[in-house]
């Protein structure tokens, strides 16, 4: 429940930060989300031991928040936040994998205890990619270029009126929950039943709002589709980042960058 | 009940987008044909209500926790499988996106396995046969109960396959399944109970929307099946042209072959499997001799796990440990600098 809630908070924040203005902002939505959707797959598609490999690709992360002026902090808490569920499933890897991996001197550590180092790692960043994507870009504009990616209309009205909606809803059943609450005792009133029919009735509120919209939307001429005031337009900076970006995520992962750079540095020393 | 970007391998995650794609295309098809824009605002502001129905918690009896609802099935019976399955889909890419709930990547699997399950095998199998026209309340309840729970236990299996297909995490099968089902049993008892009494509780107040839910319906038999098919040729289709795709990596061949093997050996009993798989992994390697001394093998005995595929480091080599330590850390270092460099200079701005 709290995490909902101060989910929901963070919610409003996000909305704030994608206001903001910075080389990243300013970026097309698509070029953004076709960028991330390249990260994703280049992190994910690591093998499960993979942690050096890893590694640039959160340099390349860090540069992307730093470069927006996305506060750290903010995105590490969200990170945090979602974590539990990812380590609990990591943490049964040290338990069933036991292949020796690396050895330092008489140091022997097992595949598992790597893995579940990775699995962190690439938990942190799949994460914060996604996050950075919608503080930069906000929901409607992420909507948009999904839209021009090929998501089918329907799905993005969805969307969108899904979003719109969001708050006000969601500020409804806190406000519900909070007055149950307030006139609970012992726990009394709390139980499936009781909720059951506050959720009816919730839903009956719903059912009416829509009513109240659609007929509002239709009176100024909806006919299924949102139409947007600006239409997005790639431009030359905008082509010309996606390419370098691309290019660069694709030799961080083809390219052992750590390994190499470990070898040089092992090597001027010897 | 979410999967994590993190957990999935890209060819899993890939050929659970294209499944996921093909039905949210024919959903979307299918409502845009009905020609009833009433629909549009009811299912953006459903999928707001799901959110908020989740601000409202309630205790569960015996446990003294407390829980929510997650309103698939709620969906399905209130706009019926394709216009709730765009909803559902809908929810769980705001959860994505801003709640950290899932990944971009693990989106096609979280809306399969929340979505298609309950909209297009509990529904239309097992909620509507049983609910009927309507008119029984005890059948509606039973029927929203047991929907409930097989879809929430179909979703359930489907996690554990994902995970383990993608082998990221070395749980194995048995042991995942043996916890994943029985809290989703439990969980999907009061998710049906829930969807059981709001059911009947908008059915005695205000009967029309349900009935209008109903006559909304088209016939489900033959589309059901058509879109399995539909699914399946997708699912090979893409799984073929990514495997083909992902043997242009480094590594992606023998990875693939691997994630294929593990597979079919881990449904099997545990016994002498590791065996089996040492077997082919000889055979196969392309470095037969990457893993360790024979020594050391057997001094760690039989729970050595040789089914671990080509590792970062294929050869336990002091020296290339050293130097992957080193170069690592430094990029660390690297990434850290730059945060603080990033961190002052938005001080002094």
């Amino acid at each position: 429940m709290s995490t909902i809630e101060s989910a929901f908070i963070d919610l409003q924040r996000l909305d704030r930060l994608a206001a903001c203005d910075s080389a990243v902002h300013r970026l097309d939505p698509r070029v953004k989300v076709l960028i991330t959707l390249a990260f994703l797959v280049c992190v994910v598609s690591f093998d499960k031991y993979a942690i050096a490999g890893l590694l640039p690709f959160a340099l390349f992360l860090t540069l992307v928040i730093g470069l927006s002026g996305i506060p750290s902090g903010f995105v590490l808490n969200r990170v945090l936040l979602a974590a539990p569920l990812a380590l609990l499933i990591g943490l049964f890897n040290p338990v069933y994998d036991h292949q020796p991996l690396m050895r330092f001197g008489t140091l022997v550590i097992a595949g598992g205890w790597l893995s579940l180092l990775s699995l962190v790692l690439r938990f942190c960043l799949t994460v914060g990619a996604v996050l950075a994507l919608i503080a930069t870009t906000g929901f409607n504009a992420v909507c948009r270029a999904l839209e021009q990616l090929g998501m089918p209309t329907v799905l993005a009205v969805q969307l969108l009126l899904l979003y719109r909606y969001l708050f006000v809803l969601v500020e409804e059943g806190l406000r519900l929950n909070r007055a149950r609450v307030l006139r609970s005792f012992q726990g009394r009133g709390l139980g499936i039943r009781a909720c059951s029919f506050l959720l009816g009735s919730l839903l009956l509120r719903t059912l009416d709002r829509s009513q109240r919209i659609h007929l509002a939307m239709r009176c100024r001429g909806f006919d299924g589709t949102i139409h947007t005031r600006n239409p997005l337009r790639l431009n030359g900076r905008d082509v010309l980042t996606l390419t370098i970006v691309l290019a660069a995520l694709l030799a961080m992962r083809v390219f052992d960058g750590p390994m190499l750079l470990g070898r040089f540095v092992t090597g001027l020393m010897a | 009940m979410h999967m994590a970007d993190a957990l999935l391998s890209p060819a899993v995650g890939g050929t659970f987008w294209a499944a996921t794609v093909g039905a949210i295309a024919w959903c979307a098809k299918k409502v845009q044909q009905e020609l009833n824009d009433r629909k549009v605002p009811l299912m953006g502001v459903l999928g707001a209500f799901v959110f908020a129905a989740q601000m409202i918690n309630f205790t569960i009896p015996g446990t003294g926790s407390s829980g929510h609802i997650g309103g698939g099935m709620l969906l399905a019976i209130l706009l019926g499988p394709q216009a709730a399955f765009l909803t559902i889909a809908s929810v769980l890419v705001v959860q994505a996106l801003f709640f950290a709930d899932g990944g971009l990547l693990a989106l096609g699997c979280n809306i399969f396995n929340l979505g298609f399950f309950p909209c297009f095998l509990a529904y239309p199998l097992l909620y509507k046969p049983l609910a009927g026209n309507g008119q029984n309340h005890r059948r509606i309840a039973a029927g929203a109960i047991l929907a409930a729970v097989v879809g929430l236990q179909l979703g359930a299996v489907a996690v554990v396959a994902e995970t383990v297909l993608s082998g990221i995490s070395a749980l194995p099968l048995q042991t995942f399944l043996w916890a994943m089902l029985p809290i989703h049993l439990a969980i999907g008892l009061v998710e049906g109970a829930v969807t059981a009494t709001v059911v009947l509780f908008v059915r005695q107040a205000r009967p029309e929307i349900l009935d209008c839910a109903i006559g909304g319906q088209p016939p489900t038999a033959r589309p059901i099946a058509k879109l399995l098919a539909g699914l399946a040729a997708a699912a090979v289709f893409t799984g073929g042209v990514l495997s083909w795709f992902a043997s242009t990596f480094p590594d992606g061949l023998e990875w693939s072959i691997e994630q294929v093997r593990g597979k079919k050996e881990l449904a099997a009993p545990a016994e002498g499997i590791h065996g089996m798989l040492a077997g082919f992994q000889e055979k196969i390697a392309l470095l037969p001799d990457y893993a360790f001394t024979i020594g050391e093998q057997k001094a760690i005995g039989e729970t050595v796990a040789h089914r671990a595929g080509p590792p970062a480091w294929p050869a336990v080599d002091a020296g290339t440990s050293v130097a992957g330590l080193v170069g690592g850390s430094l990029t660390l270092l690297l990434t850290l600098g730059l945060a603080l460099l990033f961190r002052k200079r938005r001080a002094i701005a």
